[in-house]
């Protein structure tokens, strides 16, 4: 099992030191950029945790569609182009720790207390659960309730961006 | 992949196998970016459009052309704009690259030529080939250049619109078959009947061209080909976000372009063609073959691509929006619709 320990450590470390760079850059679009090495590392851990669809699932959705409108929207608007230095800067970066590690605690607490002292042993069932057809089966006859409603909510976010978007 | 050939008999250990698929990949990309670049740029481009200049250095049918593009652009200066984010500017090219060389980490060459036969394949492939995008908009905003990015705008609008096509054709491709990876899909097509006639299987091409039309029209608008090359439109943005790139990084922004070319053109022959397979090829001799039926099934997709990129001309900004989203889409949906009943039908 310690390959997976090694692997982990290099993923958590990288992500660590990205998500470092994204709240550190004074530049908007190497915040950006940042958040796609963070964005990968949580995809590499998912697959570390045998959950292969999920892993792809969020490079396609977080790094190839929300990463990308991100920088969309700043380049249409306000990046700072040609060498300018960044202007993004925030005066109450102390409330901002405080909450930062009020969260990290709760987090912390939270994950302790559901999953401390337990090992997740890597057997083919575990592979087997990770599976496609597993994720798509418990989706859509477990969890076919929940799963449309928040369909409906995210169409309705979607109408309602439109609306909000649109003037005339 | 070769240790389980029985004629050869060879026992690799993983750390050599893995070698020999990365070499194996490495080489691929330009090759496959060489060989479109010098039938369907060079050759079939010159025979379509008259260009006599590609027929001529090197005497014979104008063979040193490549070579002296090649040498040309190793030759270059490399030139970075001064106000450039000379990081983002320097990695762009890279990241376009590494997308190409991530899907062809999927798609299979013979029934034990695969680097990895990925549970979701095709899903993988498709998520892989869109981070592309981001080396664009990387390239076009470190270039420090209007141009550069309203090129790498466009691209990013453009590839974001056509993602969903292409993604919905191949959904229908995966009902069919009942499985994500393109190991399965080959097999299943291998293994498929028309009304129980099963001498070449079933390539979904025939039950499946709404998908095929579709999927080929949405890989020439994510590889930035004409109708849809806007991004780089060089009557209207020079070269779009390619424009401050001289040399040698040029020269990875055109790999990148050739290659994801081939690996698209590998896709749909996997896909839609059957693959590495023929009719009557098993086992070791399918292992044999297997490459080489595949990059004939591949040539025959890409001169489809290169026929309409030397033929049409561009579209304009907003008519590409609408064909995708009020044109593609619901054809897509429709197709995903009509496969899904068929299937529980029959």
């Amino acid at each position: 099992m310690w390959e997976q320990d090694v692997a982990f450590w290099i993923i958590a470390l990288a992500m660590a030191a990205a998500s470092i760079g994204v709240v550190r850059s004074r530049n908007i679009v190497h915040a950006a950029l940042f958040l796609v090495v963070v964005l990968a590392g949580a995809a590499a851990l998912y697959i570390l945790l045998v959950a292969e669809f999920v892993a792809w699932v969020q490079v396609l959705i977080y790094i190839g569609a929300v990463v990308i409108l991100f920088l969309f929207g700043i380049m249409l608007t306000r990046a700072p182009m040609g060498g300018e230095p960044g202007q993004l800067d925030n005066d109450q970066r102390w409330g901002a720790a405080v909450v930062a590690l009020f969260v990290l605690g709760v987090l912390v607490a939270l994950l302790v207390d559901a999953f401390g002292g337990k090992n997740i042993h890597f057997t083919d069932a575990l592979v087997e659960q990770g599976k496609t057809g597993t994720v798509g089966d418990t989706l859509f006859r477990q969890y076919l309730v929940p799963f449309e409603v928040v369909s409906m909510l995210l169409l309705g976010a979607l109408v309602g961006a439109v609306v909000l978007a649109r003037r005339d | 992949m070769i240790a389980s050939l029985s004629p050869f008999a060879l026992e690799l250990g993983w750390g050599t196998t893995m070698a020999i698929k990365t070499l194996v990949v490495l080489a691929i990309i330009p090759a496959g970016a060489l060989i479109l670049g010098y039938v369907f740029l060079l050759k079939i481009m010159s025979h379509m459009q008259s260009r006599l200049g590609p027929m001529d250095p090197g005497g014979f049918h104008g063979w040193y052309q490549l070579v002296g593009d090649g040498l040309k652009f190793l030759q270059k200066e490399d030139v970075m704009p001064a106000k450039a984010d000379r990081r983002v500017f320097a990695a762009a090219p890279a990241v376009v690259v590494l997308s190409t060389f991530l899907v062809f980490a999927v798609i299979p060459m013979g029934p034990d030529l695969v680097v990895k036969n990925l549970d979701v394949g095709v899903f993988y492939a498709l998520a892989v080939s869109s981070l592309s995008v981001i080396g664009v908009l990387m390239a076009g905003w470190a270039s420090a250049n209007k141009f550069a990015l309203l090129g790498a705008l466009r691209a990013a609008a453009q590839l974001i619109a056509y993602e969903l096509p292409l993604l919905l054709a191949v959904v229908g491709v995966v009902i069919q078959a009942g499985t994500m990876s393109l190991q399965g899909i080959v097999f299943s097509q291998q293994n498929g009947e028309i009304f129980g006639w099963d001498f070449i299987g079933n390539p979904f091409i025939l039950t499946q061209f709404v998908g095929f039309a579709l999927f080929l029209v949405a890989a020439q608008a994510e590889l930035t080909q004409t109708p849809f090359d806007m991004p780089v439109a060089e009557s209207e943005l020079v070269s779009g976000y390619m424009v401050e790139y001289t040399g040698f990084r040029f020269l990875f922004f055109f790999i990148g372009e050739f290659g994801t070319a081939f690996g698209f053109a590998a896709l749909a022959a996997t896909l839609f063609l059957g693959g590495w397979s023929i009719p009557g090829v098993d086992g070791d001799w399918a292992n044999i073959l297997g490459p080489f039926v595949l990059f004939a099934k591949l040539m025959l997709v890409a001169f489809l691509m290169f026929w309409v990129r030397f033929t049409y001309p561009r579209l304009r900004e907003d008519q590409l929006q609408a064909l995708a989203w009020k044109f593609l889409i619901p054809i897509g949906f429709a197709n995903i619709l009509v496969t899904g009943a068929l299937k529980v039908a029959f």
